[in-house]
């Protein structure tokens, strides 16, 4: 449903990502695997449209969305949860799950798609009225992936869905993870540091090193292999 | 003591006129994150409408309100999308500069097409005395007050619980985030600014008939407003509430103990005071990037 080819994206004169490639099929759950700096979330944000390639394509549901603004990307139904939540601070969880469905092809929809986003995530319901910044970093990971579904996409890109949160939190928002790509049928790319954390969820990763695309294979592959031991512990031989 | 109701009452009278001026002046540096340089020349301009529709078309101030809400709001969008949707991306200083410009321009643009004279507009009721106990007062400073105080608080009731209202606070405190969730980010810019310029030219419209109108009438009253909006908070609506009040009485208890000409001397200490003890701001400890949480 989503390809990624040949792309580059630079700051300015920095050049971050060089000819990445990447797809995600109906159903899929994908990982990005990579140091930091690697690019992955310059390609997630590329992809969203937050910013723009300097050549390459990206297709998705066969249109070409390599150029379009973040607010036209997601009624084309890929929603984006930012690292670190990005919560409207200030507002309160309702608000911020109901902003959610703002795209014209969500809206119509409000209603309905809260009241799953509550089945999924409790919290959403249990903490409506109270401002998101008040809550705990678990709690806001589990708000901003339900205002990400308010959308409702086809494919949900979650940055980092793991970060800085405890063991229970991260089975719990696994599973979830998991039961959105099963109950809901929506694909799922996700950006994780832990290799055996994110192949354990995932079906297929995508290994960046210094802005390329370097390797790719299913969860099974990847976890056998000696260049992603090589990458993520380091090739020292003792 | 006598003086004391007088003093409250004026107080209160001038502290709302200040208020809806630098209400719009917050409302758009706290969502779009832009000082507005020319935010006076906007009053200036509302001055000039009032002015010239009494002038010519006999229109009272107060109806000619009515008619500058559309005309400023279309005004706004404008001067948005002409000056302004081309450097919002743009760092501070191209934003400040072009503000700058802006004002400069519009100033001069007055000065060709209507002259430097000073001009007043002085209907019916100008020297109506409204006299309550002990205390007396003008009828255009009662209007000024009761419609500035209306529009202070219809805005503060959009921003809170209107979906429009959510979705500006929501842009301001997360461009991208608000981006991602399909919000087109240039309209709400184009709209909070279109509403800034809309409470400006308002208050210029209910100022004409207490203060002479001329080119560059805007500046005094924009000078107060940078003072109020740095003591309640950058992009902070209740706190531009209560620094209009504070800086309106230091203003008019100042100008009764010391002397008239003394007011902007003051005001300008406790503004240097406020810098230097509570930069952000009375309620600014969440720093500027919150409106109206």
């Amino acid at each position: 449903m989503l390809t990624v080819e040949g792309l580059d994206v630079a700051y300015g004169d920095f050049q971050v990502l060089w000819e990445a490639a990447m797809r995600v099929g109906e159903g899929e759950i994908v990982c990005l695997l990579g140091p930091n700096g690697a690019g992955k979330s310059t390609l997630m944000n590329t992809i969203s449209g937050l910013l723009q390639p300097a050549s390459g394509r990206i297709t998705f549901l066969d249109q070409r969305i390599d150029g379009l603004p973040s607010h036209r990307t997601v009624a084309e139904g890929i929603a984006h949860v930012l690292e670190r939540r990005r919560l409207f601070p200030f507002l309160t969880v309702l608000d911020n799950v109901l902003l959610g469905a703002h795209n014209p092809r969500a809206r119509p929809h409000r209603a309905a798609m809260l009241a799953r986003v509550e089945a999924l995530f409790p919290v959403v319901r249990e903490r409506r009225s109270q401002l998101a910044h008040t809550l705990s970093g678990g709690e806001q990971q589990m708000v901003a992936i339900a205002r990400g579904l308010m959308a409702r996409p086809r494919l949900l890109m979650i940055d980092e869905p793991f970060l800085g949160l405890g063991p229970r939190v991260v089975r719990q928002i696994g599973e979830i993870i998991r039961r959105i790509r099963d109950e809901e049928g929506i694909a799922v790319v996700f950006i994780e540091q832990n290799v055996e954390l994110a192949l354990r969820l995932a079906d297929r990763g995508y290994i960046f090193e210094s802005g390329r695309t370097i390797l790719d294979g299913t969860s099974a592959e990847l976890l056998q292999s000696a260049e992603v031991k090589r990458i993520f512990l380091g090739d020292v031989a003792l | 003591m006598s003086a004391i109701p007088q003093l409250v009452v004026s107080t209160i009278l001038l502290g709302g006129i200040y208020a809806l001026i630098a209400v719009g002046l917050t409302l758009i540096f706290g969502v779009m994150r832009v000082v507005n340089f020319a935010h006076g020349e906007f009053v200036m301009l509302g001055m000039y409408l009032a002015f010239w529709a009494f002038a010519l078309l006999a229109l009272d101030p107060y109806l000619v309100l009515v008619v500058s809400l559309p005309v400023f709001f279309l005004a706004g969008f404008a001067s948005y999308g002409l000056v302004m949707r081309p450097v919002i991306r743009e760092s501070h200083n191209v934003q400040i500069f072009t503000t700058v410009g802006l004002s400069i321009a519009l100033q001069n643009v007055a000065l060709v097409l209507w002259t430097g004279d000073f001009r007043f507009v002085r209907p019916a009721y100008y020297s109506v005395v409204v006299r309550l106990g002990t205390t007396a007062f003008n009828v255009s400073q009662i209007v000024a007050f009761a419609v500035a105080v209306l529009f202070t608080a219809a805005l503060f009731a959009f921003m809170r619980w209107s979906y429009a209202g959510k979705v500006m606070r929501a842009t301001a405190q997360d461009r991208q985030a608000a981006a991602l969730m399909g919000i087109d980010t240039d309209r709400v810019y184009g709209l909070t600014w279109a509403i800034g310029i809309v409470c400006v030219g308002a208050a210029g419209v209910l100022l004409a008939p207490l203060y002479p109108v001329y080119p560059t009438a805007g500046l005094q009253f924009v000078l107060i407003a940078y003072v109020v909006v740095v003591l309640g908070g950058l992009g902070d609506m209740a706190g531009a509430l209560l620094g209009s009040l504070i800086v309106a009485a230091v203003e008019v208890i100042g100008s009764y103990v010391i002397g008239t000409a003394w007011k902007e001397v003051l005001y300008f200490l406790l503004f240097i005071a406020v810098l230097l003890v509570r930069p952000a701001g009375f309620f600014g400890q969440r720093g500027a990037e919150q409106l109206g949480a």
